[in-house]
């Protein structure tokens, strides 16, 4: 709503939305994030992009804990990820708190990962009665609403399988939203799609977005990066290659790498 | 190539294209002689053997009829169902049990499940059975406290488990180890998405077990399960080693240990465990039927979703095989995808 307002004149006070700080992330010998440091600010859409392999996967899913970081400290609103820091000294979190801290991010997966035995509506109220405990009669409203927010109010007693993927996807996010996170991760939510079916579920994040969402967005749609973003990260290797302007990198990028890729994918 | 394809003029209006009728094929059926002589043949020895199983006075069928419908043997066919029933519900629970605990990341709680299972897969059940009947032997009582101190409560061994409770027992510790496999394998079954999503909404480990992994992976324990019910029906049998006399091959060797005629009553008690069998393989099928449509419908649209799957596509494989998608689209024209924000 009044996202730009926000973005320009709160960041001198309140703490990004993401900050990470020099994350790093090794599976076993195989470092796939090499100390990225990164900044999101409330309201702002990051696309990361990348050939696959170069760790934009993996940072977006430790930032909800998903994946532990082997090196560096990540934030989500102020808030240390998966750590409590007291007397500097750093404590794990039980998987109970950790679970607090996911509540508020919302995560849209690529192969969608709803609930095959749930109807799309069950699929969008689980969260919201099972974790926060909400009254079900207030929940049931507020997903139909989300539904039809999505585009899909008349499907809302369908199963998954009797639903298109654009579908499945945008019951996806609508589930995610469900928890009215403050941040949104999506991981590459339109590779699973048909090319005709891509544009149905872009169309429900672009609102999003510009209903002043903070998103983070892997994907591969170099239009949907140019026209929704508002900053964009190329990676490669487990390392920030180009940060900036979504404009100024996709149509005059400064790497070579960046290059080579870009002249393949737009 | 009998069909003629009429020229399409491109866009998106034109309606589907009708394919030209070819002609049936008509052709002299290549024809099976040996099909025919082999079929002839078997049905030949299997009505001979039949006939000769009635006409022979060593099977003593009015005798078989005598004693089908003994109070003794109908008693027995009962206990027989009760054995079955209560270790059967006490190897599931347990069986859950183990499963969970050998999926579980401590490695003591892990490797305690597994000892279990080595230990009670890898002996036989009859051996098993022989020394829960000894119990008393090596536990004179059962008592109730804190180790090396006075119990509090105290039992003799002998008066607080009857021989159907220790052979209740013995059944179902042993088959606990087969189902905690059958569980384990429909527990991995479950696509490792599911449970990201979940931790991803905040649920904590056990919702996402109960909410979303245990109900998926029933489709894949449920098959097998109905294989070990119809299985510990016929295991009860073995009971005789406790020593356990009541259940339905036990009863009718002690019938025909006082009429000297032990073939007739091996019969009727075959014949009892088929018509049990029976009754379960009838059930076995209508549920496997279920589980299997409940899968065949949820899967993914294949046009719309290839190889991706919602997660029961890992799942579905071992059971349904085929996995041919039997898919139903929804007409698509009432759900333009809305704005959220009223944009655009």
């Amino acid at each position: 709503m009044t996202d730009v307002n926000m973005r320009a004149g709160a960041s001198v006070t309140v703490p990004p939305m993401v900050l990470a700080e020099q994350v790093s992330k090794s599976f076993g010998s195989n470092e796939v994030l090499k100390s990225i440091s990164l900044e999101v600010k409330r309201g702002e859409v990051m696309c990361l992009v990348g050939p696959s392999g170069s760790g934009k996967s993996t940072f977006l899913r430790c930032i909800n804990h998903l994946e532990v970081l082997s090196a560096g400290r990540l934030s989500v609103d102020g808030e240390l990820i998966g750590y409590r820091e007291a007397n500097g000294k750093l404590f794990e979190m039980a998987p109970k708190e950790a679970a607090r801290q996911r509540r508020d991010i919302g995560m849209v997966f690529q192969r969608f990962n709803l609930f095959p035995h749930m109807t799309a509506l069950q699929n969008v109220m689980e969260a919201p009665i099972r974790v926060k405990g909400l009254p079900k009669a207030q929940v049931e409203q507020n997903a139909l609403d989300l539904l039809a927010r999505v585009g899909l109010a008349e499907r809302a007693n369908y199963y998954p399988a009797h639903l298109s993927g654009g579908q499945q996807q945008r019951v996806a996010i609508a589930r995610a939203l469900a928890m009215e996170p403050k941040l949104m991760l999506f991981d590459e939510p339109t590779s699973a799609l048909d090319p005709e079916l891509v544009g149905e579920v872009l169309d429900v994040m672009k609102g999003l977005a510009k209903s002043g969402m903070t998103m983070i967005v892997v994907t591969h749609e170099m239009g949907f990066a140019k026209e929704v973003a508002d900053s964009l990260v190329f990676m490669d290797g487990g390392v920030v290659v180009e940060a900036g302007d979504p404009d100024e990198i996709l149509t005059n990028p400064q790497h070579r790498r960046t290059q080579a890729f870009l002249s393949k994918v737009l | 190539m009998s069909t003629t394809t009429p020229p399409t003029t491109g866009g998106e209006t034109v309606p589907a294209v009708e394919p030209a009728r070819s002609a049936p094929i008509k052709a002299i059926k290549l024809r099976h002689p040996w099909r025919m002589v082999f079929a002839v043949l078997l049905v030949v020895i299997f009505v001979s053997v039949v006939v000769d199983a009635a006409l022979r006075p060593a099977y003593d069928w009015p005798a078989v009829g005598k004693y089908l419908f003994d109070r003794r043997i109908s008693q027995a066919a009962v206990v027989t169902l009760q054995l079955t029933v209560y270790s059967m519900v006490i190897a599931i629970v347990l069986g859950v049990v183990l499963a969970v605990m050998r999926l579980s990341p401590n490695p003591v709680v892990k490797s305690l499940a597994w000892f279990y299972l080595w230990i009670f897969r890898g002996t036989p059940v009859y051996v098993q059975l022989t020394i829960w009947g000894l119990i008393s032997l090596i536990y004179s009582s059962i008592d109730v406290g804190i180790p090396f101190m006075d119990p509090w409560v105290s039992f003799e061994t002998n008066a607080a488990l009857s021989t159907f409770t220790i052979a209740v027992i013995g059944l179902a510790l042993n088959e606990a180890a087969y189902m905690a496999e059958i569980v384990r394998a429909g527990l991995l079954a479950v696509d490792r998405g599911q449970e990201e999503a979940a931790t991803a909404l905040g649920m904590s480990w056990s919702q996402t077990m109960t909410r979303v992994i245990l109900p998926q992976s029933m489709r894949v324990i449920i098959p097998p399960t109905g294989n070990e019910v119809i299985s510990m029906l016929k295991t009860t049998s073995l009971v005789t080693a406790v020593p356990f006399s009541f259940e339905l091959f036990t009863r009718s060797r002690d019938i025909s240990a006082e009429t000297f005629n032990p073939i007739p009553l091996l019969i009727v008690a075959s014949i009892w465990y088929l018509f049990f069998t029976s009754i379960l393989m009838v059930g076995q099928y209508f549920l496997e039927k279920r589980f299997a449509r409940g899968v065949g419908d949820r899967q993914p649209d294949r046009k719309d979703a290839v190889g991706t799957g919602t997660g029961t596509l890992t799942g579905v494989v071992p059971v349904v095989g085929s996995g041919q998608p039997s898919v139903i689209v929804p007409p698509r024209q009432d759900d333009p995808p809305v704005n959220p924000g009223g944009v655009k």
